[in-house]
């Protein structure tokens, strides 16, 4: 920047804060202890006078860092955003006064907390830049859709509606999917009682007529680069020939493929023409096209079975663990095939657990059953050719007997496997069964991290990104329909829906310089002092997004638009040259060290909270507007995550004199409400290594811990510190006191 | 097997669920079941029902017409209707009971010792002679419907119960002489016998 | 306030020297205080109540509720039925319904009615007794009329099955209805709050053919009465009524329990709290004296 630093420190005194601390005792430590260069205590300081106070000081007087001491960052953020300066906050309110008591007693060890906040917020301040967008962008906005199917078509014909332009790459010669075989498919609305025209014939037909979407049959992506708003394809036909397109973002809808009933001899496949899978069911219909359904080699059907759960929901070596989620209603409208055509036909549902989900799930179930559908709560255990037709044997599990049928038909619901790509993260692959169905990649990503979206479990794209299920760990790449999990034509066209809008969000975004959730909005992203990187490649390794490539040099390759800007580079970085704008080492570091810390004989144990600020922060603050207590001697600071976390600030404040550091993030693990993933994992990894830290400096392991916390642990969180000040208490202050 | 019992055989052969959807009262409804429970696990008698209502509706979906017909389990209805009240899918589960009972009296296969059973035929037979109850010939009946020697024990039980009802006037040794009856007898009977014609006439049709 | 009229079916419990004879003295008395008219339909027949389904098929059982309501048109058109029985009221609003939902019931009905010289259209309300008093009264009207709070009583407020489902009283949830408590508060006593026996059966008509199964029904009902602190227990139903207090003596014998709590109608405590006498609210025919109301009648 080129214009010269000038900090200005705001102190408000409404909410109480004046009543409860002496803001001219802050003020002062401000002016003389931090060097703010202007200083000034208000009575409401979010008022619209208080506000224009501030915006006449950055306008009149050049004032361009601003530290604002008064609530929580999280409160009033509106108010106080002023553009084109650095801000920091510094929390008196939900940090202070609201969770002390309010006696005489108490009102000394007060006033230090107050003051250390403002102490900790000039100080960070003024080692902050204004963040600006890097201009990586291209600013490119239509979107690359990778899969013509319904979910392919929907995401682009949405992304029509809205006005941008999309571009479907389909590896078969036609548009339709898994979707084109079907002869029907299960109603979508009132009354739910009759299976309908499956809709494909129409949407291809919107797809040709948009001139906003462009599709290219027998083609796939051989390869992807760039970030949102400036993706790169390559897009190559059957013959080879290979172009490169641009793009803004991307939607991944490869769909899925009908679980191999091959793998499932017992239940008769393969042996004959008289057991077929729901999708060769749907070739028989197809075929028939209203008139009489007969099998393969042409027998006629006067009995079906259609045995649901087949090869999956079982823990069984080779079959799916999982519920596909349509099989149940699938499974009704074929035997609605039958049965609208000649109710003397007996159509068999054998189910252990009937589900129907959807809207008008329950009333096609219902229709069935009215119909004159027979629904059999059993297991079938056999399914043998009999010379005429097969037998199924099944366990009966109303009447709790082993016993059989005969059947012309038997159907097996074998459920979905994703169109997944490659499995980027072949490690934990501990499920029972494997399937490999797509080992060729989709999207061919040239990213550091490897070439397809991650998978969450049993191999579908899924996220389970916290608070936002359409998110994704590639920013600007969505998966719909299922691939992402399993779902029907009506999910997936929601699904699609979603898809096509958060894609479009992703490369507005981008061409902004804007992040995407959690942070959305934020322009600071990081980069790195190229002097002093060692290409330890632990950046490039940890970014749980795959943000990070690495260049001909083998240096860190920073792609903005990819980056979440959750920190965990520069947490992992351990030479410390990562950083952001607004977010870095220093800004946290100058917090630390800034902190007025009382000689060992005080009696006056310092404690540095580190808090996520996604849910311990916010579980601290609305802990204080509840008017929980906890000790005095707590400093906490907010961080992006805790995977931003580096070993410098624990070491520093350990070399500072603080007597215990307490580390809050989120849950990790298989069922992680970590807000970027692998943060709170990754960090705590890193923290196994602090007692090494500990014991060369002689300290009690105790003096530092690491808590998994929740937004509503505001308890707990009070609690945690409380136990801090109650452990100093017993292993005594840090002899690191100068 | 009665008559009416070899008929329906006949005619039905394979299909109980349709002989049950022709003949029983509510017995449309069979099919509707989604197999709950909600019944089974809201009756008052139940853990005395050999097929709970839910079960029931499954034999008669898998063709397990003899072992339905001759159950004692329906005979188990209390009439609560809680089963009714709280089935998800709204079937008529009490009525379907009391219909599958009659259903299985009329074709000879109910249970012969069948307690309720013999109640409730003594108590229609009671009520539709006069028009109205008479509840000590009915009781008299009642404790004597499984023989003299049993009849006597019941009513040394029931003794001092009946003492308390004559004592409080609730109950009448006139009664056992004519008792209370409608006026037109006769116009009730034609009713009933036209009631019964047009039944039976419509489970002999197809 | 004007009379009120309402075509009246009582039921074959009610008569005299019957079961529930008491139940229509203190019903007689309450009305008499409330100033409503009970016209009784002329000729009326048993309902056949639930039990009578193994004799009776569908149609001749339905046929018995019909005559009863075309009887009813031709005596009193512009009244609303009321049944004070349970079984009556839901026998004769399952037949209304089944008649109006049922494709050609309604025809196969009319021509049996034929044979009796009689038509049915089966359009008038058909209420139970406790309808009318919440609905066309209301809680505040009935209680201007108590002289004799029954202050001091806790009574456990037994609802049973037949009144409570499938049709119940509106407003009133199937597993928890309120009424009686209500009614409890309203002439002064005590309703037992939370009588976890409140819509249990009794085992009907069952009490006859299964005394034993029946017998732990009724012991489950009287023992939560006593848990709950009850005097006494009060009763919208004939057949709940009768169960529940005939059946103490043997209960005690076969459980060893010392049960003896009073079973009363709500007419019962209606009548004694509206200022009538013992014999006028049917106390006379309380087989287990309820003597907190003996002695308020008696005052």
């Amino acid at each position: 920047m080129a214009e010269e630093k000038k900090v200005g420190t705001y102190i408000c005194k409404g909410c109480g804060i004046g009543d409860r601390v002496n803001t001219a005792g802050m003020a002062t430590i401000a002016t003389r202890e931090c060097k703010s260069q202007v200083t000034k205590e208000h009575d409401f300081l979010c008022s619209a006078e208080g506000v224009k106070m501030i915006q006449d000081d950055i306008d009149n007087d050049g004032v361009n860092h601003i530290a604002i001491v008064a609530c929580s960052r999280r409160a009033k953020t509106e108010a106080f955003s002023f553009e084109n300066v650095a801000i920091s906050r510094g929390n008196v309110r939900e940090g202070v006064i609201w969770v002390r008591p309010d006696t005489d007693e108490a009102s000394e060890t007060t006033q230090e907390m107050a003051e250390d906040y403002t102490r900790m917020a000039v100080h960070e301040v003024s080692v902050m830049t204004p963040p600006t967008p890097s201009g990586q962008s291209e600013g490119r906005k239509n979107l690359l859709i990778v899969g013509g199917g319904i979910s392919g078509m929907t995401a682009a014909i949405e992304a029509a509606r809205a006005g941008y332009e999309a571009t479907i790459v389909e590896k078969t010669g036609a548009l339709g999917g898994s979707a084109a075989n079907l002869y029907r498919r299960v109603p979508e609305s009132s009354p739910f009682k009759d299976p309908e025209d499956s809709g494909v014939a129409a949407l291809i037909a919107a797809v040709d007529a948009d001139s906003k979407i462009t599709v290219h049959l027998n083609s796939t992506v051989t390869k992807t680069s760039g970030a949102p708003g400036r993706f790169s394809a390559d897009i190559t036909t059957e013959s080879g020939a290979t172009a490169t397109e641009n793009f803004g973002a991307i939607i991944q809808t490869s769909g899925f493929t009908e679980y191999d009933a091959n793998q499932l001899p017992h239940l008769g496949y393969g042996k004959g023409k008289n057991v077929v899978t729901q999708m060769e069911l749907e070739a028989l219909a197809a075929a028939a096209d209203g008139g009489v359904i007969k099998t393969a080699d042409g027998k006629d059907i006067n009995s079906v079975v259609f045995i649901q759960c087949a090869g999956q929901r079982s823990d069984e070596e080779g079959h799916l663990p999982y519920c596909s989620g349509h099989c149940c209603t699938t499974s009704i409208k074929q035997a609605m095939y039958f049965k609208d055509q000649n109710p003397a036909i007996d159509t068999t549902v054998m189910f252990t657990d009937l589900r129907t989900p959807g809207a008008g799930g329950e009333d096609f179930y219902r229709s069935g059953q009215d119909k004159g559908i027979n629904f059999t709560k059993g297991v079938a255990s056999e399914v043998t050719d009999n010379g005429n037709g097969c037998t199924v044997k099944f366990r009966d599990m109303i009447l709790d007997e082993d016993t059989s049928t005969d059947a012309d038909l038997v159907v097996l619901a074998t459920g979905m496997v994703a169109n997944a790509g490659v499995d980027i993260d072949v490690v934990g692959q501990d499920d029972p069964g494997k399937w490999e169905v797509s080992v060729d990649s989709i999207l061919n990503l040239d990213y550091r991290q490897g070439k397809d979206m991650p998978q969450l479990r049993h191999g579908f794209n899924d996220s389970h990104f916290i608070c936002f299920p359409y998110e994704t760990r590639r920013t600007g790449i969505y998966t719909a329909g299922p691939t992402r999990r399993p779902m029907d034509i009506g999910q997936a066209i929601e699904d699609a829906t979603g898809a096509a809008l958060k894609a479009i969000q992703a490369a507005e975004n981008a061409e902004l310089g804007r992040a995407a959730h959690p942070r959305s909005g934020d322009l600071s992203y990081p980069s790195f002092r190229k002097e002093g990187c060692t290409q330890c490649k632990r950046c490039t390794v940890e970014c749980p997004f795959g943000a990070i490539d690495e260049d001909e040099e083998r240096y860190p390759q920073f792609n903005e638009g990819r980056c979440r800007r959750c920190g965990t580079c520069m947490g992992a970085c351990p030479v410390r040259v990562i950083s952001f704008d607004n977010y870095s080492i220093d800004t946290v570091g100058n917090q630390i060290k800034n902190v007025d810390i009382p000689e060992e004989f005080d009696e006056k144990p310092r404690i540095l909270v580190l808090a996520c600020e996604n849910d311990a922060y916010p579980a601290l603050d609305m802990a204080a507007m509840n008017g929980v207590e906890y000790s005095a001697f707590a400093r906490i600071i907010p961080i992006r995550c805790l995977g931003s976390t580096n070993l410098i600030w624990v070491t520093d404040a350990l070399n500072s004199g603080y007597d215990g550091i307490i580390l809050m993030g989120c849950q990790k693990g298989e069922n992680y409400q970590c807000h970027f993933v692998k943060g709170s994992e990754i960090a705590q990894d890193r923290m196994s290594k602090v007692d090494d830290t500990l014991q060369s400096l002689s300290l009690e392991p105790e003096r530092v811990e690491t808590y998994e916390i929740a937004i509503t642990d505001i308890e707990r969180a009070p609690q945690l510190i409380n136990d801090m000040a109650a452990t100093i208490e017993k292993i005594g202050m840090s002899p690191f006191k100068f | 097997m009665s008559d009416m019992n070899t008929a329906m055989v006949e005619k039905y052969r394979n299909s109980f669920l349709s002989e049950v959807e022709a003949n029983v009262e509510e017995g449309e409804w069979v099919k509707m079941c989604m197999q709950c429970g909600v019944c089974s696990g809201s009756c008052p008698f139940g853990p005395y029902w050999d097929h709970p209502p839910q079960e029931l509706f499954m034999m008669i979906r898998a063709g397990k017409r003899e072992a339905v017909l001759s159950s004692e389990s329906m005979w188990m209805c209390t009439s609560c209707y809680n089963c009714i009240a709280r089935c998800p899918r709204g079937l008529p589960i009490t009525h379907i009971m009391h219909g599958l009972a009659h259903y299985a009296k009329r074709l000879g296969l109910a249970p012969k010792n069948q307690q309720t059973m013999k109640f409730a035929s003594i108590f229609w037979d009671n009520l539709t002679k006069k028009g109205r109850v008479n509840e000590l010939q009915l009781g008299l009946k009642l404790y004597f419907m499984n023989g003299f020697v049993e009849g006597i024990k019941t009513a040394l039980c029931m003794k001092e119960m009946g003492m308390s009802m004559l004592m409080t006037k609730r109950m009448s040794p006139m009664e056992y002489f004519g008792g209370h009856s409608i006026k037109d007898t006769k116009g009730l009977h034609a009713i009933l016998k036209k009631a019964r014609e047009i039944e039976e006439a419509k489970a002999k049709q197809f | 306030m004007a009379k009120k009229e309402y075509s009246f079916y009582p039921g074959c419990s009610s008569q005299k020297a019957a079961s529930a004879s008491n139940y229509q003295t203190s019903v007689n008395s309450m009305c008499d205080v409330l100033d409503v008219q009970l016209n009784e339909i002329p000729d009326w027949n048993c309902c056949a109540a639930s039990i009578g389904y193994a004799g009776g098929g569908e149609l001749p059982r339905l046929a018995m509720s019909a005559r009863n309501m075309a009887l009813s048109e031709q005596a009193h058109p512009d009244q609303d039925i009321v049944a004070t029985c349970a079984a009556c009221w839901l026998a004769t609003k399952e037949t209304q319904e089944r008649l109006h939902n049922d494709g050609g019931l309604m025809e196969e009905t009319n021509k049996a009615l034929a044979e009796g010289g009689l038509t049915v259209k089966a359009d008038q309300n058909i209420r139970h007794m406790v309808e009318v008093l919440i609905e066309d009264f209301g809680y505040d009207a009935l209680g201007k009329h108590v002289t004799r709070p029954l202050e001091g009583i806790k009574i456990a407020g037994y609802v049973g099955c037949q009144t409570n489902r499938p049709f119940g009283i509106d407003g009133e949830s199937f597993e928890n209805p309120k009424y009686l408590d209500k009614l409890v508060e309203t002439l002064g006593a005590d309703p037992v709050n939370n009588y976890d026996r409140k819509v249990s059966c009794c085992g009907g008509a069952l009490a006859f053919s299964e005394p034993e199964k029946s017998q732990a029904l009724i012991k489950d009902i009287i023992e939560a009465a006593y848990d709950g602190g009850a005097d006494m227990i009060v009763t919208p139903c004939p057949v709940c009524q009768l169960n529940v207090e005939a059946y103490q003596g043997q209960i005690n014998k076969k459980y060893n329990t010392k049960f003896d709590i009073p079973v009363v109608y709500y007419s019962t405590l209606m009548s004694v709290a509206y200022g009538k006498s013992y014999k006028e609210s049917g106390l006379d025919g309380q087989m287990i004296k309820a003597k907190q109301l003996d002695a308020i009648a008696k005052k």
